[in-house]
């Protein structure tokens, strides 16, 4: 696709966030943290959430994680492995960060967390969880505090198998896809009992529309991941996502303290409702700061500083959160329910799928050193 | 696989291909008579879009949505070849393209600080919203679709109309063979080049009006469709608007049955997830096969249009 080889070219529109104000040091230097996400393109909505969670985090404390103040850098990455990589080695080379962060998309972390780990800094990921990187590529300095890829979709699966449904059609992408409408006839003619969707950003927004207006909606339930019923995707389903359960590690009614002052913070600094990935990156800046604090801002001491964000020593938004061998979540994963509520299509908590439930990957971690 | 589901195919078939013939009407005007490959064609989709879901949140009314959309889109057109693509007529191929990206990157980046980077949404009309019984047997069609085909006909036809039956048409005509001779004559090349963009424009504007209802109506989405309006457009002939229809729905057609049919004939020879698999990738190329074949069997196009 020629379209796809110009749009490498054109990623020089990288945003630059200078370093945040009244961030003098007091005691310890300040931290330096390096954020690569996606804020332009169709993707962008994404990256923005990460990140204005993360500056929540970060704001709410004076500019501080765990006492200390933080110089947070954001760029974005465009969606494009190769400006990724280059920000990444511009972070790591030039900026001399002691962490780095934010990437939304799988093949994006793949390219770039293996640099970052081999340079001996620490990469914490507020999204993408590859399997790879769970299992036999797993690294001392990677820790992923979002969850691993296969977590919604585990949950979904012992969902609908708890619901009783025998014949599920699954529908994942072959390529971006903007109309639905073969699929659709053809799902409709293999008559299941339910359907389970994997189309993440756009193309679920896009399925579950055409989806209603086949009038499957009424006929076959339909099931998906938690990302692809986020409260801003929601503003763009409207009607069409109604009752559809949808698996997640986090909700925005989840009843925790830390949350309760998530949501409001998010939502007085914002005037929206936060996302799944505003979540996460809210997240991986208090694990961030938790460690922070326990060393005392001496974030050079890796081995010290490594055990600190081993502990995971930080209230969690999503409730219960540790760290398993392979430093990936091992957290609830919940089921929600979209429900009108006035005017607003919104999330519903509806209940608990998986306890304490760990990747399938976590064995075959040796971690590296 | 049944007849009622080769006939539903059929139908979605020529739904895609009417909303690709809406947004290739206007690149192979612009492209066969201005000499201009403009790679912004899917931003003007993507205003047209947002235009459309403005006006839909405002009024509530799905007509003034679509007109609302068609003038944006028009307008955007208007002012993008005034200020920006009047200088490239004389260029060479490369500088439009690097040009006209450099438009897509400025429009998508405008949408979103004006509408934020999370997608809109857009409801059919309440009268289009459900679906119709089209053929005993078959599961009922949705009716906005069927809407959506019956309005890319009628703008076929006008468009026809226009071109064979008009002043304006015939300056179209007469500016893509003989430019020189039609200003010589007195007419304002310039001025007919700013309408058949416009026009172009408004067409696109059109297409990403319809589409709302159906998309997620967010930024970049006239990357996807412009792709495949290319394709169109070199299949049925550049500068060809019959062309373009006729490519539209070549290609409309052809993706559907691909998408559709190809994993269920391969799943009576491999395994289930095999055959998904190979007919998904299959599928996804059969459109470039078939703009392939079509170049190897006329090398400009199924219609030649005027000049060159």
């Amino acid at each position: 696709m020629r379209l796809r080889i110009l749009l490498l070219a054109a990623v020089a529109c990288a945003i630059s966030v200078p370093p945040l104000p009244g961030a003098a040091a007091e005691t310890a230097k300040p931290v330096k943290i390096g954020m690569i996400t996606t804020l332009s393109g169709a993707g962008a909505a994404l990256g923005i959430d990460i990140r204005d969670g993360f500056k929540l985090a970060v704001d709410s404390q004076g500019g501080k994680l765990g006492g200390v103040p933080v110089e947070l850098t954001v760029v974005d990455d465009g969606q494009d492995v190769e400006a990724a990589k280059q920000i990444a080695t511009r972070m790591l080379k030039q900026d001399d960060v002691d962490v780095i962060t934010g990437i939304v998309w799988s093949n994006l972390a793949m390219a770039v967390v293996p640099t970052v780990t081999r340079a001996g800094k620490v990469y914490v990921s507020a999204n993408a969880g590859p399997s790879a990187l769970a299992g036999k590529g797993c690294h001392e300095n990677y820790f992923n505090v979002a969850y691993q890829n296969d977590n919604q979709h585990e949950a979904m699966g012992q969902y609908v198998t708890d619901r009783g449904f025998r014949r599920v059609y699954l529908l994942a992408p072959n390529y971006p896809e903007v109309d639905y409408a073969a699929e659709i006839a053809n799902l409709r003619a293999a008559k299941p009992d339910a359907v389970f969707f994997f189309l993440p950003g756009g193309m679920g927004v896009n399925f579950v529309k055409q989806y209603a207006q086949a009038g499957l909606a009424r006929e076959i339930p339909l099931f998906g991941p938690g990302f692809s019923f986020d409260e801003d995707i929601l503003k763009a389903t409207g009607d069409a996502a109604l009752g559809v359960a949808n698996t997640s590690q986090w909700a925005w009614d989840l009843d925790n303290p830390a949350n309760a002052a998530f949501v409001a913070a998010f939502r007085q600094a914002y005037g929206r409702t936060p996302t799944l990935y505003a979540s996460q990156g809210y997240d991986a800046a208090q694990l961030i700061g938790s460690a922070i604090k326990a060393v005392n801002g001496h974030v050079g001491d890796t081995d010290a500083f490594r055990a600190a964000l081993r502990r995971a020593d930080f209230a969690s938004v999503r409730g219960p959160f540790r760290f398993g061998p392979n430093q990936h979540p091992i957290q609830n994963i919940y089921v929600r329910e979209v429900v009108r509520s006035g005017d607003l299509i919104t999330n519903r908590l509806a209940g608990t799928v998986f306890t304490d439930h760990q990747d399938a990957y976590a064995a075959e971690c040796r971690m590296e050193r | 696989m049944t007849a009622q589901l080769v006939f539903e195919q059929t139908l979605n078939g020529l739904q895609q291909g009417v909303m690709l013939f809406l947004m290739a009407a206007g690149l192979t005007l612009v492209f066969g008579i201005m000499h201009l490959i403009n790679l912004a064609h899917g931003s003007l989709y993507m205003v047209g879009a947002y235009a459309a879901a403005t006006v839909i949140a405002v009024t509530g009314n799905f007509a003034l949505a679509v007109a609302g959309a068609v003038v944006a889109a028009g307008l955007t057109g208007m002012v993008v070849e005034l200020l920006a693509l009047r200088r490239l007529y004389g260029r060479d191929h490369l500088d439009q393209v690097l040009a006209t990206f450099g438009v897509i990157l400025f429009f998508n980046e405008l949408v979103k600080i004006l509408w934020g980077a999370q997608a809109l949404f857009m409801a059919p009309p309440a009268w289009l919203a459900g679906s119709v019984p089209i053929l005993p047997g078959a599961a009922p069609y949705p009716a906005y679709r069927l809407f959506i085909i019956a309005v890319g006909l009628v703008v076929a036809l006008g468009l026809r109309q226009l071109i064979v039956g008009t002043r304006l048409g015939m300056l179209i005509r007469a500016g893509a063979t003989h430019r020189d001779m039609v200003g010589a004559l007195g007419v304002n090349i310039d001025r007919l080049f700013t309408l058949v963009f416009a026009l172009g424009a408004a067409l696109a504007g059109l297409a990403g009006a319809m589409a709302g209802p159906l998309l997620a109506i967010e930024v970049g989405m006239g990357e996807t469709i412009l792709i495949l309006t290319f394709v169109v457009i070199i299949i049925g002939g550049i500068g060809s608007v019959r062309g373009a229809l006729v490519g539209a729905l070549l290609v409309g057609v052809v993706d559907t049955y691909g998408r559709a049919f190809l994993p269920l004939a391969l799943r009576t020879l491999l395994p289930p997830a095999a055959a998904d698999g190979l007919g998904a990738s299959i599928s996804g190329i059969a459109i470039y096969v078939l703009m392939a074949g079509v170049l190897i069997w006329r090398p400009r196009g199924l219609f030649q249009a005027y000049g060159g």
